[in-house]
């Protein structure tokens, strides 16, 4: 029942270790503090969650931020009136978004193509909207959702925990904190929980059968899938994942606001995705591992960081160098992912994990091996 | 409704269908019975697909209904019909191009299995040995085993035509209908074609097929049904279809292709 073939196996443990030595790999690449790798696992939840709908049956959700909106406002909420533990706060995140996720799927999924998108969009907008106006008491509009020191936390005050502490509460994880590095540990260990639950539904009759509706949907129904359920399952299942990672951004980092919900974080995960190679098992985290690279370190490169780096060219070659390229960092640095967005778009319509298919094939074609595997590849 | 025979096990019973003014059929009244091979011939634009997507459930009819083994057809969604038993081979086949050969022919098996829904995914589609098996010698009998783990997107038009042919009989059907299934085949793909047909025709399979090809028609209908002009003006025999001057002035008089 939780068993994998050979090649998911490999894959998994893979993945695993790549994920638990990120303060090692990404030393060098600037980005090995606690706080960018907890995004980084994050948003690779996220993306592995939109996946499975996008991917396997094809269905582009614009609106998935609006489920990372729900998951956060759930568990602060939880922080606030039950108690400071995490693993209720995460059971209620998903239940709450879940049940979002099968009215907004519900209806999204009458219509198909562009007119789902804009569907999805449009829930997701209204949600934005709400939490700014309507249902100020409940996300506490532009402010966000925050903790305070009288919140009720009926749970933690019937069992006499964390009565008088000085400042604000932290979430914690049975009892200990999940600041830091344990942050970090903490969204590794349910990435990969998630990465093993994404390999078992492609690999099932369930994701096959969503295959089958990306592929060819009349034949689907003409071979006696009802195809509805099948949809609305993927659709609550990505939204429950979205959730989960919402929940997780306000674990560590405990407050909540309507700015997760708009439409540009929606349209980023769209992006993860097929940077990173669509309905792919790798692919989503590869590309939401490299926008968060780009909007966190490569944003933060400025003119004197460029100088210092171009130091050894002569003095006007140096000049001409930093000025061009100081418009693709820093502020640009939406235009060198633009840029890098086309290319891949256009030359790599699979991805970077098709890249790298094809770089590996290549590998093996010069090597001329055929028998024995070269390498690990990325299942799918 | 209930008053039809045993042996009968599609009726299809005053079926009337027109698109605005246009009357695609009229007045058919077309009987099948439990594992025979009824052909459906008839000129072009005769009304033959139409027939066979009302009987399908693709299109409603405007009057009449279809009578399955005692169940109506009409205003039933495509899925519940295959689930009943009935699996369609189309013009231009309708295959799963992105998946690859062997999924294609494991999916319908998942169908009939699991009926129309089911959230099956703590058991990986390698683990499900029996059905895996059952396609690997369906795809050996239609002679696709060696490109299971290509892509069916891939396959030429004939092997799309046979793979989905393939994926119909895997579901074991108690009825198989087949709109046109050798057309834009080779002189050799359309005989092993036959060959294959004729094979499960001993396994009691009803069949209705679509034809134009009367090389095919003839090698395996048991009853033919010949339209025009969206009224059945002939039904009987291949003998006696042979011989009716109505068909052969049906022929003559329409657009032979």
């Amino acid at each position: 029942m939780f068993s994998l073939s050979r090649k998911d196996l490999v894959a998994l443990v893979v993945f695993a270790a790549v994920v638990l030595t990120m303060p090692i790999w990404l030393a060098p690449l600037g980005a090995s503090y606690p706080g960018l790798m907890q995004k980084f696992a994050i948003y690779a939840i996220f993306a592995i969650g939109f996946n499975i709908l996008f991917g396997l049956t094809g269905y582009l959700s614009f609106g998935h931020a609006a489920f990372i909106g729900v998951g956060s406002y759930t568990t602060v909420w939880s922080f606030k009136l039950l108690t400071m533990d995490i693993v209720p706060a995460m059971i209620f995140a998903v239940i709450t978004t879940g049940v979002f996720a099968l009215v907004i799927g519900y209806f999204s999924l009458r219509r198909t193509g562009i007119y789902f998108s804009i569907l999805t969009l449009a829930f997701a907008q209204m949600c934005y909207s709400l939490a700014y106006s309507v249902l100020t008491p409940i996300t506490n509009g532009e402010t966000g959702l925050l903790l305070a020191r009288d919140d009720p936390r009926y749970l933690d005050a019937m069992f006499g925990a964390q009565a008088n502490i000085a400042g604000l509460p932290q979430p914690t994880f049975l009892g200990s904190s999940v600041t830091g590095y344990t942050g970090f540990y903490l969204c590794a260990a349910i990435l990969i929980v998630a990465f093993y639950v994404s390999q078992k539904i492609f690999a099932s009759p369930f994701g096959m059968a969503l295959r089958g509706i990306k592929s060819n949907q009349t034949r689907m129904n003409y071979t006696g899938f009802n195809t509805k359920p099948y949809m609305l399952a993927a659709f609550v299942i990505s939204g429950m994942f979205a959730g989960l990672a919402g929940a997780l951004l306000s674990i560590t980092d405990p407050l909540a606001g309507a700015e997760r919900m708009k439409w540009t974080e929606s349209g980023n995960v769209v992006l993860m995705t097929i940077l990173g190679g669509v309905g792919t098992l790798f692919g989503p985290v590869i590309g939401a591992w490299l926008i968060k690279y780009f909007e966190n370190i490569f944003s933060a490169i400025n003119t004197n960081m460029l100088n210092n780096f171009f130091s050894f060219l002569p003095d006007g070659l140096q000049n001409v160098v930093v000025t061009v390229l100081s418009k693709f960092v820093g502020e640009g640095w939406h235009l060198t992912l633009g840029l890098m967005f086309v290319l891949i778009v256009v030359f790599l319509p699979g991805g970077l994990v098709e890249g790298f298919h094809r770089l590996m094939a290549r590998l093996k074609r010069r090597k001329g091996t055929p028998d024995g595997v070269t390498s690990v590849q990325p299942a799918e | 409704m209930s008053e039809t025979p045993p042996n009968i096990i599609l009726h299809a019973a005053d079926v009337h269908k027109n698109f605005g003014g246009l009357r695609a059929l009229s007045d058919i009244d077309l009987q099948i019975e439990e594992g025979k091979t009824h052909a459906i011939i008839g000129p072009n634009g005769a009304g033959k697909s139409t027939l066979l997507n009302v009987i399908i459930g693709r299109i409603p009819p405007t009057s009449g209904a279809v009578v399955f083994d005692g169940t109506v057809l009409t205003g039933k969604a495509p899925y519940e019909i295959n689930q009943l038993g009935i699996s369609r081979v189309f013009q231009t086949p309708e295959i799963f191009p992105d998946l690859p050969v062997l999924q294609n022919v494991m999916a319908p098996a998942f169908a009939r299995r699991d009926g129309a829904f089911r959230i099956n995914m703590f058991r990986s589609v390698e683990s499900e040995g029996e059905i895996r098996e059952e396609a690997e010698d369906m795809l050996n009998d239609i002679g696709l085993h060696g490109r299971r783990e290509d892509h069916a997107g891939s396959l030429s038009r004939g092997d799309k035509r046979r793979l989905e042919l393939a994926m119909c009989l895997i579901q074991r059907p108690r009825l198989l209908l087949l709109d046109e299934p050798t057309a834009g085949m080779s002189r050799h793909d359309t005989n092993s074609t036959i060959d294959l047909l004729r094979k499960i025709k001993s396994s009691g399979m009803t069949k209705v097929i679509i034809e134009h090809d009367m090389h095919v028609v003839f090698s395996l209908a048991d009853r033919i049904s010949v339209l025009a002009q969206g009224r059945i003006i002939a039904s009987g025999l291949p003998q006696e279809i042979k011989e009716d001057p109505r068909v052969q002035e049906a022929y003559l008089g329409g657009s032979v292709e």
